[in-house]
């Protein structure tokens, strides 16, 4: 009974049928895949990406040199020095990030009490060579100021669950 | 003794013992501010609340007195109340500036908020806001933060003995202030730093340059005078960032002077980092080999007693041994640790040491200082001396001064005269305070350098002697007798025997030419012109002070940052420290470097390791196998130092000019060229 209905069901090609019902019934659908580079998926606002150091709306520098994102840092990443400043407030004079050792796990940004540093939407930053990934102080303030509105507003979304 | 049961542990304290002390010796904690071991209670803070039974409120255990049967309960819903209530208060007014505060970190409210503090603060009005003061070089000032415990106040009026700062204003307006724009004029003003519990007085010239947390640090001595303060250097990767003192009872307590706080910033500057010959009467840089060499070449033919040696005033024990096996080695009887042309009878240690120790100035009950300005030449001891002073009660402790009037030595001092002549006059008895030091059970002679350093210093040594044992001042079970060293290396160099052998040379005879090769151990305490022109001179050392500008040879030596060393201090108490940081480019540690040379000119000193070097140094003067501790000395029976020949009426000198200008590393250090500037020409400053 078993050799028969095999038999039968081969000869009228029943799983081609089913099969290409399958694709009938996706080809309806609206489709998951998106045409990345020129299209991106939606990403929270608590997405950990390339790190930023953010400015005040008069252009002075956020980062006061408390160092403690370089203390909690747990991938001992960022490494940090600082003196006075000429108007005798405290800031730092090197402030560097090494992106090949960055975990992106947050806490700097958690840590910083004047989010000054923080890790923003963009995921986008691979290079060519190993250094080019050694963040420094100017590099960081770019991406602050290229990335600032976008910056203010993840951090003003996010701020109810925080 | 009263017993006393804190949280049912019962204790035996001392009559007159403090709640607080009692809740210590049973181990419990108990929250403070205000409070401090060294210094009188004020009891402001409040935050060393206790509950005692059957009293009716909870009270300030600081100054609460202890009574037979009392029982201090420490740990219950009554107590934490309060200290949540008092450090709500105390918060009030303190800025949450935490991150840009220097103190964040080794913060004492930081701390105690945290362990005693309630969660949140429901204080919602404006905090105050208090102006800065202006405090001097060392010390910066975020009033601001200050929670009024005034331990800063009470710490220059008591341990300093500069009364300058006071509170004005009550209650909320309360500020502590020096009333004007002056810096403090104090030599132990670092010390304010480490007593303020939160970041109101911060040091500036470390401002905001690291946090505690990225330090390592390590046990070291100060060189910067001959006290030999313990201190531990917190460094990070490989710069020394500062300097704070640790606790020892018998040599600093806890406090440490201004010079070998701050002057760590001379580390790393001017540093000789390779070695250097002199090539047509231009250095060239060579490397170490090519040095060796060069010095090697130019011994070659030249008699032992031609070549000679000068240690310098921040060597180690080790070091100086090494060049003194060494100078024996080549056949020199010509070595000298005295560079500023002291001389001691080295007969017996009692002769050049200080006898009485640091710690026992506070059981003596008469003071003679000779030649020696105290509070420059070693202020920590100064400060021993200002609290046996406090300690005694008015006119108690009766203190006269021979020698050069200056400023304030923080205490009240006779001054019996400027040269040798009243040291005859006591002698005879024809000068009353002879009578002072015959009349006290436990009186003391402290003979400094300004008595030393004379053509006569044998003849005063001789005969400050006779007047110590004429007046009971050396005596059965009491040694009053002391010599107050100002150089960190000076006593090691004595009982290493670093003096000229027979028939040889010392440091001034060496200099006007009695030998054609000169060895210079950093000695950079005299002027090089004194070194005549045919001398060769190979400079060892680790800055680029003026005797390497004049030296054929350069070697770059370590710095007591650099090295592990033993030190051994005024009292002759000798002690060890470690190294913290690695030596800059080519330079190496001392005793290596001569260890190395030797080999080159073919007497290799027979050590290899800095053990081995340790043992020998055991074996040249058993005190060396003694760390830290201190035997005392029954100098009764001794016969006295040596010394013929008439005393020159001339009044004693001051040591030196400028406290904060004494030795290479000072000189390099920018932040005691400020000082230098602020406190000792000042007259320059307000030219500007």
């Amino acid at each position: 009974m078993g050799t028969l209905d095999r038999t039968v069901r081969s000869f009228l090609l029943a799983e081609l049928v089913a099969g290409m019902g399958a694709t009938l019934r996706a080809f309806f659908k609206p489709k998951v895949t998106i045409n990345y580079p020129y299209e991106k998926g939606p990403l929270s606002p608590r997405f950990r990406g390339e790190h930023a150091l953010r400015r005040y709306p008069n252009g002075e520098e956020r980062c006061i040199a408390c160092k403690l994102c370089e203390a909690t840092c747990p991938a001992e990443a960022i490494t940090i020095e600082s003196e006075p400043r000429d108007d005798g407030s405290r800031r730092t004079t090197r402030y560097d990030i090494d992106m090949t050792k960055c975990i992106y796990c947050g806490l700097c940004e958690e840590a910083c009490p004047v989010d000054a540093i923080v890790e923003g939407p963009n995921y986008e930053f691979a290079t060519e060579t190993r250094e080019e990934l050694m963040y420094n102080k100017d590099k960081l303030l770019a991406n602050g100021d290229r990335w600032e509105s976008v910056l203010a507003r993840r951090l003003e979304l996010d701020a109810p669950y925080r | 003794m009263v017993k006393v049961t804190v949280d049912g542990i019962v204790v035996d304290v001392p009559n007159g013992s403090s709640a607080l002390q009692a809740c210590e010796a049973a181990g419990k904690e108990i929250p403070r501010f205000c409070f401090h071991e060294r210094l009188s209670v004020a009891g402001n803070c409040r935050m060393c609340l206790v509950q005692v039974v059957r009293a009716p409120k909870p009270v300030a255990s600081c100054g609460f007195p202890v009574a037979e049967g009392m029982e201090i309960l420490t740990d219950t819903e009554i107590v934490r109340k309060a200290r949540r209530a008092v450090m709500e208060f105390l918060l009030i007014n303190h800025p949450l500036d935490c991150p840009i505060c220097d103190q964040g970190g080794e913060c004492d409210l930081q701390d105690q908020a945290f362990g005693y503090g309630a969660d949140h603060s429901r204080y919602q009005e404006a905090k105050r806001a208090v102006t800065d003061k202006y405090l001097g070089p060392l010390v910066k000032t975020v009033m601001t933060r200050c929670i009024q415990c005034t331990r800063c106040i009470r710490f220059a009026t008591e341990i300093a003995g500069v009364p300058e700062l006071g509170a004005v204003s009550r209650g909320e307006n309360m500020e502590v202030t020096n009333y004007v724009e002056k810096a403090l004029t104090s030599e132990l003003s670092g010390n304010l730093i480490d007593i303020c519990p939160v970041g109101a007085l911060t040091s500036k010239p470390y401002a905001f340059t690291a946090r505690p947390w990225e330090l390592k640090r390590t046990d070291s001595i100060d060189v910067s005078d001959a006290v030999g303060a313990n201190i531990s250097l917190h460094v990070r990767g490989t710069a020394v960032l500062r300097a704070v003192p640790r606790v020892n009872d018998a040599v600093n307590e806890e406090w440490l002077a201004d010079k070998g706080r701050f002057s760590v910033d001379g580390l790393k500057h001017r540093r000789l980092d390779r070695p250097w010959v002199r090539v047509h009467g231009k250095l060239q840089a060579v490397s170490w080999q090519d040095a060796f060499v060069a010095i090697g070449k130019r011994l070659e033919g030249v008699a032992g007693d031609r070549i000679g040696a000068i240690a310098g005033d921040l060597c180690d024990a080790e070091s100086l041994l090494a060049l003194k096996d060494l100078m024996t080695a080549l056949g020199s009887p010509n070595i000298d640790c005295r560079q500023d042309g002291a001389d001691y009878d080295l007969s017996h240690r009692a002769y050049y040491t200080f006898g009485t120790t640091i710690a026992g100035i506070e059981d003596a009950d008469a003071l003679l200082i000779v030649g020696s300005i105290p509070r420059q030449e070693a202020p920590v001891l100064n400060a021993r001396i200002r609290k046996r002073f406090l300690a005694a009660g008015r006119g108690e402790f009766p203190i006269g001064l021979i020698g050069a009037p200056t400023a304030d030595p923080t205490y009240k001092a006779e001054l019996l005269g400027e040269g040798p002549e009243v040291l005859a006059a006591l002698r005879d008895g024809t000068h009353p305070f002879a009578e002072v030091l015959k009349a006290a059970k436990t009186p003391m002679i402290i003979v400094g350098h300004g008595a030393l350093t004379r053509p006569d210093a044998r003849a005063i040594l001789a005969s400050t002697w006779a007047l110590a044992a004429e007046t009971g001042v050396v005596g059965a079970g009491w040694n009053g007798f002391n010599v107050l060293h100002r150089a960190a290396s000076r006593v090691a160099g004595l009982d290493l025997g670093l003096v000229p052998g027979k028939g040889g040379r010392s440091a001034a005879g060496m200099m006007s030419g009695g030998v054609d090769v000169l060895w210079l151990l950093g000695a950079d305490e005299f002027h090089t012109a004194q070194i005549g022109p045919q001398t060769f001179v190979i400079y060892q050392g680790h800055h680029g002070d003026a005797a390497a500008v004049r030296a054929d040879v350069i070697l770059p030596g370590a710095t007591y940052a650099e090295k592990s060393g033993t030190y051994v201090n005024t009292e002759g108490r000798v002690q060890r420290s470690f190294r913290a940081v690695m030596p800059p480019g080519d330079a190496r540690e001392d005793w290596r470097i001569l260890r190395a040379f030797s080999e080159v000119v073919g007497h290799t000193l027979p050590y290899d390791t800095v053990e081995m070097l340790r043992e020998r140094l055991a074996t040249v003067n058993p005190v060396f196998r003694v760390i830290g501790g201190l035997d005392a000395v029954d100098a009764s029976a001794l016969p006295g130092p040596m010394g013929a020949g008439a005393v020159s009426s001339a009044p004693f000198r001051p040591v030196f000019d400028d406290y904060y200008q004494t030795d290479p590393i000072c000189r390099a250090s920018p932040t005691m060229g400020e000082c230098s500037r602020i406190y000792v020409h000042p007259r320059t400053v307000a030219a500007e």
